[in-house]
């Protein structure tokens, strides 16, 4: 098997240059726009970003109703959810896509027209968030108009990527593919389910499902967004663009296909860790915890998958640039699954849910994880497209470093708010009365919200950094032409 | 049919990578759907009146679940600090749930009758009036609006809360008459956050202040002599 990989990767390069000209200017403006699209939404949901965790500081910023916390931060996260990860999705997805398939895209056109339709519906989706219409089902808040557009837009998504590969002339499907299938399926079957509402207007419905069952099928739904947004695109542009980018062909095709259907599978029984000590039947809430601790083995069996394959090549962390953002991003991936299912433990998620420590979690995904990833495999795509080298190997160092940093800064230190803010909310007193005051635990929150602010502060600037590096690198395309 | 050969079969992939999905789903979250312990009724808990089903749009217009959760954990400070804790009966009319996940302020589910309404105008129009380091969002323009209710009696009907319009019409007219009456308890602080011609009717603010104070739910009412002895 690990031979058949070798032989795809170098089938695949052989192949590029006669890609390039048989199909190559149209769904190469298709991956750019979707990749600039992808950067300029998370330009922006990066500025929200710093805006709220201000006002965590100085409530005196919330100026207007659109600007207050409460409507803001679901701007912030469909904004980065949305318009960020899934363009990201899109552009990269369309790349591997005519690259493993050796096809060039089975409706091009209606990938143009996806694009279009995109970008529209994330402005409209901001507006009417702003606007306060939401279902406050987290990242399932877009009221239904809305959510009737995304899954057209889906549908457009799936048709372009299922045409392709039937349409395919390599017989293999490589396991990215296999990610990009599982992204399709999943997002499309918890979409569609968890927001299921009864309209009593344009901008307003209320969900299907009442209290316990509402919350089940909501963080059944929350939770399989994070593994088909978050995990399943971004390990498919891992284990591409990694073995692209060092030359090295990926370690093990058989861990490969073990952590593939096991992740899989296991995913789907662990929404309901969101929800533990709540109302939600108990068993349930134990099913949950038992395939998230499970979760760690094919979570783990990428990482080391992705270490092994830099094995006798580690020397490319530092004479390739790319290198480090995929190894790097991997690592916390490998954090972030242990993390995640130790959280889910009864007793530890009695001190840390709700507190600071969850965003802090979140926020290593995202911040580490998924932008390191996507942000390297935009560089990979981008000068590959140009027919160019990269506009700056010193700027992608100087992005790099600051995002690095920025992030751990942002994310060690809601861990340690987040355990603080847990402890006083359960110290009392030997009478048994409680020691402080909800208030008290919010004063004692304000060093750590402004070293967070400064963490992001740190992180937005080296994503300016990329944002410029990758326009110009897009640009040479341009002038060249 | 050789297994590898799933790798070479697009359509038979994605068919198989739904049935692997569709285990988990099936087993935590759609058989529960039906069963008698995600959806348990109990006679105490009552549907929400008109004007508490518009307070309770307005928290959600507001985003308020982004930061305060609605579930009191069975946890010995949790309950110490809150009141008794959340029981499933008790969501069985919320559509959609509330219970929230970040406690950037503190859990609301049984805020209700903890202060008089007019700490609940003072506090929402301006919290750091009363509390120096809150970090809360004022909400200055809730008083300052007034009350939509054009939906409310479709609202009523699809959340399937069992009275019909001609009820709705009398509850808010019920409403009105209590909070724009001198004699309102709470008048004195309610003037102060209302502009004068919105004094006589409905504001999104008294709508939220409505349906925060019925966040006492079923523990609190259980404790009561009437409803000890109707459960004797």
């Amino acid at each position: 098997m690990a031979n058949g990989c070798e032989k795809l990767y170098y089938a695949d390069i052989i192949v590029q240059q006669e890609m390039r000209m048989a199909n190559g200017a149209r769904s190469d403006s298709i991956v750019r726009g979707f990749a600039l699209s992808s950067v300029f939404w998370l330009l922006v949901g990066l500025v929200l970003g710093l805006w709220l965790a201000a006002e965590m500081i100085y409530p005196a910023l919330n100026l207007a109703p659109w600007l207050a916390f409460g409507r803001l931060r679901v701007v912030h996260t469909n904004g980065l959810v949305y318009g960020f990860t899934l363009a990201g999705i899109f552009a990269c997805s369309y790349y591997i896509l005519e690259k493993l398939t050796r096809t060039p895209l089975a409706f091009p056109g209606l990938a143009k027209a996806q694009l279009w339709l995109f970008n529209i519906a994330i402005v409209l989706a901001a507006l009417s968030l702003f606007a306060g219409m939401n279902t406050t089902k987290e990242y399932a808040e877009l009221e239904w108009p809305l959510d009737i557009v995304v899954v057209i837009l889906w549908v457009m998504f799936a048709v372009n990527v299922m045409g392709t590969l039937v349409k395919r002339r390599e017989k293999q499907m490589y396991v990215s593919l296999w990610f990009l299938i599982a992204c399709v399926v999943t997002v499309a079957v918890v979409y569609i389910l968890n927001n299921l509402a009864i309209p009593v207007s344009l901008t307003k419905s209320y969900s299907v499902y009442a209290g316990v069952n509402d919350a089940n099928v909501q963080w059944w739904f929350g939770h399989n967004a994070v593994a088909s947004v978050f995990t399943f695109p971004i390990l498919a542009m891992f284990y591409y663009f990694l073995p692209k980018s060092t030359g090295l062909p990926i370690y093990s095709h058989r861990l490969s296909i073990i952590a593939f259907w096991s992740l899989v599978f296991g995913y789907l029984w662990t929404g309901a860790h969101h929800l533990m000590l709540t109302p939600v039947p108990e068993w349930i809430q134990t099913v949950a915890l038992a395939f998230s601790l499970f979760l760690i083995a094919p979570s783990w069996a990428s990482v080391i998958n992705g270490f092994y394959t830099m094995n006798g090549n580690w020397d490319q962390m530092k004479s390739n640039y790319l290198v480090k953002f995929f190894i790097l991003g991997i690592t916390f991936y490998g954090l972030q699954t242990i993390q995640g299912p130790t959280q889910a433990i009864r007793v530890l998620s009695a001190h840390l849910h709700y507190t600071e420590y969850i965003p802090g979690h979140v926020h290593m995904g995202t911040m580490g994880w998924v932008t390191m990833v996507i942000t390297a495999s935009m560089y990979f795509m981008m000068a590959k497209i140009s027919g160019r080298e990269i506009h700056s190997v010193k700027l992608a160092n100087v992005h790099f470093w600051l995002i690095l940093v920025g992030q751990l800064l942002f994310t060690v230190t809601l861990w340690i708010a987040g355990i603080v803010q847990g402890a006083m909310w359960k110290a009392t007193n030997p009478d048994g009365s409680l020691m402080y005051t909800f208030l008290d635990s919010v004063a004692a929150m304000y060093p750590y919200w402004t070293v967070r602010l400064l963490g992001g502060l740190l992180y937005f600037a080296g994503i300016a950094v990329f944002a410029y590096n990758l326009y110009m690198t897009s640009r040479l395309k341009a002038r060249a032409v | 049919m050789k297994i590898d050969s799933l790798y070479e079969k697009p359509v038979l992939f994605a068919l198989a990578a739904v049935v692997v999905i569709s285990v988990g789903t099936l087993v935590t979250t759609f058989i529960p759907l039906f069963l008698p312990s995600t959806q348990p009724v109990s006679p105490r808990i009552k549907p929400y009146t008109a004007v508490e089903t518009e307070g309770r749009d307005i928290y959600i217009r507001e985003g308020c679940n982004n930061c305060h959760t609605q579930t009191v954990r069975p946890l010995r400070a949790e309950v110490a600090r809150y009141g008794d804790y959340s029981r499933a009966e008790e969501s069985a009319w919320d559509r959609p749930f509330l219970w929230g996940s970040r406690r950037t302020g503190p859990d609301l589910a049984r805020a209700g009758g903890k202060y008089p309404d007019a700490w609940h105008y003072r506090h929402t129009a301006n919290p750091q009036a009363m509390f120096d380091k809150s970090n809360m969002p004022a909400y200055p323009w809730l008083g300052k609006a007034k009350l939509d209710t054009s939906l409310t009696a479709r609202k009523v009907k699809t959340l399937g809360f069992g009275y019909d319009e001609a009820e709705v019409v009398r509850q808010l007219a019920d409403f009105r008459q209590t909070v724009a009456a001198p004699t309102y308890p709470s008048a004195q602080v309610r003037s102060q956050v209302t502009p004068a011609d919105l004094r006589g009717v409905i504001s999104e603010l008294d709508a939220l202040v409505a349906f925060l104070q019925k966040l006492v739910r079923v523990r609190k009412a259980a404790n009561t002599p009437a409803a000890r002895t109707a459960t004797a």
